[in-house]
């Protein structure tokens, strides 16, 4: 980098390396604000089943995109400029095209980088989490029997099922999510008659209000 | 008669040795670029998946695992525990440039080099000569910063803003809003400053710069008694300075910098036959090709 025919002295020296060092340090800052200010769009975005904890995936995936050419169903893409996620991860959008959930799961056995768990099971995969965001449009609160969500959910029986309530004076069946079975293929949002899905899947931490601050009624 | 197409730093040797060998190695070096790049987009385009991925990570024939060192070194920066086949792939590719180059990548790989070059040649052909100075040294201050961006972000900074992979990775699987940075660095290098990106800011190259100073595969000005001083091999040359310590030097005619691309450019412009491509250990006499 130097060249040796220069004459340098110690105070050259020392001021050239602090100044090389503030710019890479200015540098670093500002790419470092670029990027958070980026990625805090990602909240919504729906990573590929065995995906670390989206803080892990960040720094693991390489945006190689053999995850979306391994997937037989065209679910995944890599986001590009002016999408949602950080530019060139991948993610799905169920409402288009869900996870059908291969037993194989070929993309999280393509990754070479570990930011899909190569072994994972797909029982085990937390995509997200299915959530009834528009009751006053879902038919089953209607008091109609649509249960389309229910009828087409993969882990059926489990991951969503209807149970009986009362809304506006009337009884109706309540399509129910149980969290620990649902790993948010998003087969139901793909499904779900209303304009736009009265169900969707959103990531855990949007999707689940958590234990209470309070200990009673939570887990023991 | 020679083509108004033709590149300035190119007439002379087009004149004295003939069209097609005044541009073989630009032409060998377009058909690298252009079938690289065709190889990974037969998988998406026409169902023909020889290789799959793209530059970052890549499978070859559902048997070999390769992936870029520069990802991989802001992956772990950014505190990630790669597993096995990203770091094998990674350690192949530096073996690769080790041997052909570090900066090979540049001239024989990176598709934005097509970019840059096309913006060069627009500038000698428009008689654009602005040319704000650059220190060619900045891409070593951006690369520490993105590692540094890394480290406090946690992700993998670079890839946020890479037009390198942004254009390959966009030829690959669709590109969104990404050609205007595409655009800027064209206009950059068309407008701004001769060779703004590749030879002065951007970190891939820099870092491909580092791996190829210990590179086993260069350029040799190995009959430079013969020079003529016609100044062809510093015109077309994207980091003239390279060449300076092989031609004029008393040493070794091995150009070895890191800096250089192995483009063979000046191999292609010089009318005399100067340049040819060697091989550290042969001390510039024999020929590699």
């Amino acid at each position: 980098m130097a060249s040796g025919k220069r004459k340098v002295n110690r105070r050259t020296a020392i001021v050239e390396v602090a100044r090389t060092a503030g710019a890479v340090c200015l540098g670093g800052l500002s790419l470092a604000a670029l990027v958070r200010s980026a990625d805090q769009a990602d909240a919504r975005a729906l990573r590929p089943p065995g995906a670390q904890p989206e803080p892990d995936f960040l720094s693991a995936c390489v945006r190689c995109g053999l995850c979306v050419q391994a997937c037989p169903y065209g679910t995944l893409s890599l986001a590009e400029w002016g999408q949602e996620p950080a530019v060139g991860t991948p993610f799905f959008t169920p409402r288009e095209v869900p996870c059908y959930m291969c037993r194989d799961v070929p993309c999280a056995r393509a990754c070479p980088t570990g930011a899909l768990d190569r072994d994972i099971a797909i029982s085990d995969a937390d995509m997200g989490v299915a959530v009834l965001v528009g009751h006053e449009d879902c038919l089953n609160y209607k008091g109609m029997n649509c249960s389309i969500c229910v009828r087409v959910c993969p882990i059926r029986g489990d991951a969503i099922t209807l149970e009986e309530g009362e809304f506006n004076g009337r009884k109706i069946m309540v399509p129910t999510v149980h969290s620990a079975h649902c790993t948010g293929c998003g087969t139901c949002e793909k499904h779900c008659v209303t304009g736009h899905a009265s169900i969707r899947v959103l990531p855990r931490d949007l999707g689940l209000g958590g234990d209470g601050r309070n200990r009673a009624g939570r887990a023991t | 008669m020679i083509g108004w197409w033709v590149s300035d730093s190119r007439k002379l040797a087009v004149a004295s040795r003939g069209l097609l060998p005044a541009h073989k190695w630009w032409l060998l070096r377009r058909l690298s670029q252009v079938s690289v790049l065709g190889l990974f987009m037969l998988g998406p385009m026409a169902g023909i998946w020889l290789v799959r991925g793209n530059f970052a990570a890549s499978d070859i024939g559902g048997m070999v695992t390769l992936a870029d060192p520069y990802v991989l070194l802001q992956s772990l920066a950014g505190g990630a525990v790669p597993i096995a086949p990203v770091v094998v792939g990674a350690l192949l590719i530096l073996l690769l440039y080790l041997v052909v180059g570090g900066r090979a990548y540049c001239g024989w790989v990176c598709p934005v080099n097509i970019v840059t070059d096309t913006a060069h040649w627009l500038r000698e052909k428009t008689g654009l000569t602005r040319d704000r100075k650059l220190d060619r040294r900045s891409r070593l201050v951006i690369l520490g910063a993105t590692l540094v961006a890394s480290g406090l972000t946690g992700t993998i900074a670079w890839e946020f803003v890479n037009p390198v992979s942004l254009l390959q990775r966009g030829l690959i699987s669709g590109i969104g809003f990404g050609w205007t940075i595409i655009l800027a660095v064209f206009l950059l290098d068309l407008v701004v400053a001769r060779r703004a990106w590749c030879s002065h800011l951007c970190p891939v190259g820099a870092f491909y710069g580092l791996v190829g100073r210990a590179a086993v595969i260069r350029v040799s000005a190995a009959r430079r008694d013969a020079c003529t001083d016609c100044g062809a091999c510093f015109n077309i040359c994207p980091e003239p300075h390279v060449i300076v310590p092989a031609l004029k030097g008393e040493g070794s005619p091995l150009v070895l910098s890191g800096d250089c691309q192995n483009c063979g450019g000046c191999i292609d412009s010089c009318p005399v036959k100067v340049f040819h491509l060697s091989a550290r250990g042969r001390g510039g006499a024999g020929q590699v090709h």
